[in-house]
């Protein structure tokens, strides 16, 4: 009969951490009054670091758990998953700090706010953990469910509450795609546990292909790969701008986790069944988010096809996962230095904003520098890095990719991402010579907590820029060594 | 092991560190600013002086070399080092930098701090360019150059300088990307980026060296630029302030004729061999098309721009000559072209602060008013003509003496030899036209008659550009033997590749 596996709490900790925290800031809540919220962002943090600090010391000492008798674990804590609490976690601390101050200027501060910043925050976090394709599913609602409500959060925002609904519908549609891709998993090979769907899946039947076509296209929604990269620009300008932070960073680098996971754990070995379509997703989603992005006038939906952009060159490392053994820890690298240049672009997106949801055009940023100079510059760094001109994390990212993608024998799909690269560099360099080479009125008075993090993140996107090594190492054991093949390869 | 290397590349940053502590605000500093840039890069100029002394031309190889692992988990080096191919680049960009700060001193006036920062880190990033040997740190440098470049222009530029500096950008990048990928292949086959040992190693990826060879070629041919590849040219040279013209012109094409020498010879002999006809034809057309269309501008700037489209054109085809001479000629020419070219930039700059104004229907007659300043130009006008016993003569002489027994241009090379000839004829030509147009003839517009003659400063500048023309023009050995043991090595390199090939 069925018996309750057993649980090593300290695997799970940094999880239960997050999750945790936010249940007890909802109890907070209870017990102080309206006025006196501005507790609740510092708090959060706070339960941030803590889940960082234990996600730390689980590096080379992480385990299993959740193990049915007779059955492989339902999590897995190996440095794979380590590095992406890691990256997920940083993301939500930066994401809070940049948010304070705008969202008690928009009134939005509310505790549940933050809260839900939390809830969402674990599933992301559980995405990389989870080696089971139920509990993916539940860490892919875990995550999205609050996100919705967040995109939603400006209500009565017209703008707010249809990009809530969009996401919503779109987000339900690509969870049901998801389950129909579980459920043909299940017909295939009768599990959901990926080290067993490993053993059995057989490609050669139209339900094993159409298995993982259905998986990916799941995970394609969430992470906006194109042709299902509709929502992104809406809801990215709709929802409130801290929430579309946190969202542009984290429910991607989720999604990749999953995905990765997904595909190196059950699919490693039928490489030829889905490296043709990742590629081919990888090369439309380039395309079609540069060169969207040309064409925006609005900074955050510019930043919304920006984003999409940068799913596609992630999607070429995934493409290369099969055949190269740097695939996976391009792809870990990519999002982590992506992390620190987008959350910063945005610090200063935010930082720009004013409550009436003026200076989100990108004529707003004319003649920055004049007046701002440190925040013109920090915002130029973020931008370099972004289009990937060294000396900036984002060069090192895009490099480590094309790498993966050279030693794959994807040459073309690495082209695709250099001419495609090129293309970005266009509408990032409009943010920076908006901001340097004309005149204009813009100005931003920063407030202690954003200036900060932006600091850190410019020093971040610089220091990995031009000291990779220590990275590259540590994203190497997280990567495809750092993933444990339970089934054996 | 030595820091020499590194100190020169990295000095200038010293001096922007220095300017962001003196900087008070409201250009109060301005002064100081500039004394601090300049001091900065005269320093520099010093140090590559004391590298150039300690700098042995009998040795072929590497020297001064200073290597460290930087990111050990690919095999990229922290790996700088000098020889014959690059010394002399290395004391242009010293040159050109001090020049182009001294330049600035009273055309720039406003963002002052921010306009020597970038030109230090340009003088950072140029330095890197020519002293790097890891592929991996070269590429770094190379693309680090867009960075200020792109804010010199874009800031301090003429009208159409967004344009221009987004142009400039983006065409570069797009080539440098393609290089990226060919360097990210080698890197793979080789386990290594450090230039020396992928030369040893070449056999790896010999097989597709012919398309690795396009990969850099682009990349370096839109930065020289080779005829098709040229038309952001124009754009930026007109459109940056003149400091940025003399270091464009100066420098930053040199580092696409430096690229072909340093990676595209050694790295890939065989493909250099079998391309050396096509780019030979191209730096042809360049060599004539770009005289053709400097002759009718009405604007000096504009056609000093083009012209350096022919210049280079003589530099590619003494490059893929792939001889001793075709190769010391395009050198000893880049540097020709840097210091004649770079001076014609400059005294279009001297003109265009008092008269705001490049037109030469504005001009004419400017001899009667301002006599030393015209036979300084005519001087610079001269030496870039190729005129004997100045500087620009002994370039395109070796070039054209270097085709004409190039083995790589097939049995007739003389052909090659005779059309790249013309393009002598065709620049006296479209620069005595000019000289004709601006100096000589009647003083007829009264606004000239005001212009002040050349100040202390300029002299200086524009003596120091003529020291070098003149040495240069009478007594180029000295010159010749700083490269000699290097390309000498670099040529036996590729003949016995390519007879073996064969």
């Amino acid at each position: 009969m069925f018996e309750a596996p057993a649980i090593d709490w300290y695997v799970i900790l940094p999880f239960v951490i997050v999750a945790g925290w936010g249940v007890l800031l909802m109890f907070v809540d209870l017990f102080v009054s309206d006025e006196q919220h501005t507790w609740a962002p510092w708090l959060a943090i706070i339960g941030l670091f803590a889940a960082l600090v234990v996600s730390v010391t689980q590096w080379n000492n992480g385990g299993e758990t959740f193990t049915a008798v007779g059955s492989t674990p339902m999590v897995v804590v190996d440095n794979y998953a380590v590095f992406l609490n890691v990256t997920l976690i940083l993301a939500g601390i930066f994401s809070l700090l940049i948010s304070i101050n705008f969202l008690e200027g928009q009134a939005l501060d509310k505790p549940e706010y933050y809260m839900l910043l939390l809830f969402s925050l674990s599933g992301m976090m559980l995405m990389g953990m989870a080696n089971d394709l139920i509990l993916i599913f539940v860490a892919l609602e875990l995550l999205s469910i609050p996100l919705y409500i967040l995109s939603g959060f400006a209500w009565p925002k017209l703008k707010s509450e249809e990009s809530a609904m969009k996401y919503f519908l779109l987000g339900a549609f690509s969870s049901g795609v998801f389950v129909f891709g579980i459920a043909l998993t299940y017909g295939a090979t009768g599990t959901t546990s990926l080290p067993q769907i490993f053993q059995q899946i057989n490609v050669s039947t139209a339900l094993g292909i159409g298995a993982i076509a259905f998986l990916l296209v799941g995970l394609a929604f969430k992470v906006a790969a194109a042709p299902f990269h509709m929502w992104t620009p809406d809801v990215y300008e709709g929802a409130p701008t801290t929430a579309t932070a946190f969202m542009s960073v984290g429910a991607k680098v989720a999604g990749f986790a999953a995905l990765l996971r997904i595909v190196m754990v059950a699919f490693p070995h039928v490489g030829d069944a889905w490296v043709g379509a990742v590629a081919i997703l990888a090369t439309l989603t380039l395309i079609v988010g540069n060169v969207a992005a040309i064409a925006q006038s609005n900074i955050k939906r510019m930043l919304a096809y920006s984003s999409i952009a940068h799913a596609g060159y992630i999607l070429i490392a995934v493409a290369a996962s099969a055949n190269s053994p740097d695939g996976v820890s391009a792809a870990l690298f990519y999002m982590f230095a992506y992390l620190f240049s987008n959350l910063g672009a945005f610090a200063i997106v935010i930082a720009m904003e004013k409550n009436d949801d003026q200076g989100t055009a990108l004529d707003d940023y004319k003649g920055l520098w004049k007046r701002s100079p440190a925040m013109a510059l920090a915002m130029a760094v973020f931008m370099l890095s972004l289009a990937g001109i060294p000396p900036t994390a984002g060069f090192v990212g895009k490099l480590y990719v094309f790498r993966a993608a050279v030693e794959a024998n994807l040459i073309w799909l690495a082209v695709v991402g250099v001419i495609t690269a090129v293309i970005s560099a266009f509408y990032y360099l409009r943010v920076v010579y908006l901001m340097f080479m004309y005149e204009g009125e813009a100005q931003i008075e920063a407030k202690p907590a954003l200036r900060t993090a932006v600091v850190i993140m410019v020093l971040a996107v610089l220091l990995i820029g031009v000291l990779p090594g220590t990275w590259f190492t540590l994203a190497q054991e997280a990567g495809l060594r750092g993933m444990q093949l339970l089934a054996g390869g | 092991m030595s820091i020499l290397l590194s100190v020169l590349v990295f000095f200038p940053v010293l001096g922007v560190l220095a300017i962001l502590l003196a900087d008070r605000g409201k250009g109060e500093s301005d002064n100081l600013i500039r004394w601090i840039a300049l001091v900065t890069s005269l320093i520099t100029l010093v140090i590559s002086v004391i590298v150039l002394a300690s700098y042995n031309p009998a040795v072929s190889g590497l020297q001064l070399v200073d290597r460290v692992p930087w990111i050990p988990a690919w095999g990229i080096q922290y790996f700088l080092g000098i020889d014959g191919l690059s010394i002399l680049m290395v004391l242009l960009t010293a040159f050109i930098s001090v020049i182009a700060i001294a330049a600035s001193w009273s055309a720039i006036d406003k963002q002052v701090k921010a306009y020597y920062t970038f030109m230090l880190l340009m003088e950072v990033g140029m330095m890197g360019v020519f002293l790097a040997q890891d592929l991996f740190l070269f590429y770094i440098f190379w693309e680090f150059t867009l960075i200020p470049m792109y804010f010199l222009i874009g800031i301090w530029g003429g009208t159409e300088r967004v344009y221009a500096s987004i142009k400039f950008f983006l065409y570069t990048m797009a080539g440098s990307l393609l290089m990226l990928l060919a360097i990210l292949y080698m890197g793979i086959t080789n386990g290594t980026f450090s230039v020396p040992d992928l030369i040893a190693g070449r056999a790896a990826f010999a097989d597709a060296q012919h398309i690795l060879f396009l990969g850099f070629a682009i990349a370096f041919a839109i930065k020289v630029p080779v005829f098709p590849f040229h038309s952001w040219l124009p754009d930026a040279h007109t459109q940056a302030p003149t400091a940025g013209s003399i270091i464009l012109a100066g420098v930053l094409l040199k580092m696409g004729t430096y690229g072909f020498v340093r990676f595209n010879l050694p790295l890939f002999p065989q493909a250099s061999f079998d391309y050396a006809p096509a780019i030979a034809v191209l730096a042809i057309i360049g060599i004539i098309y770009g005289a053709i269309v400097s002759f009718p501008q009405k604007d000096v700037k504009k056609l000093v721009a083009y012209s350096s489209i022919s210049h280079l054109g003589f530099v590619m085809l003494g490059i893929f000559s792939l001889n001793t001479a075709g190769i010391q000629g395009g050198i000893l020419q880049g540097v020709n072209h840097g210091l004649s070219t770079g001076a014609l930039f400059f005294l279009v700059g001297v003109i265009y602060e008092q008269r705001h104004t490049r037109l030469m229907s504005e001009f004419g007659g400017l001899w009667k008013a301002i006599p030393l300043f015209s036979v300084l130009s005519l001087i610079v006008v001269l030496s870039s003509m190729g005129l004997p016993g100045l500087n620009g003569f002994v370039g395109e002489f070796t070039i054209l003496l270097g085709s004409m027994g190039a083995e790589s241009l097939g049995t007739h090379p003389w052909i090659y030899t005779a059309f790249a000839a013309s393009g002598v004829i065709l620049a006296a030509v479209y620069l005595l036209w000019m000289f004709q147009n601006v100096f000589m003839g009647p003083l007829d517009n009264p606004k000239n008659e005001a212009l002040r003659d050349v100040n202390r400063r300029e002299l200086v500048i524009f003596l120091a550009f003529l020291v070098f023309i003149v040495w240069i023009g009478i007594a180029p050995s000295g010159y010749f033997n700083l490269m000699d043991s290097s390309v000498s090595r670099l040529v036996n390199d590729i003949s016995a590749t390519v007879m073996v090939g064969q």
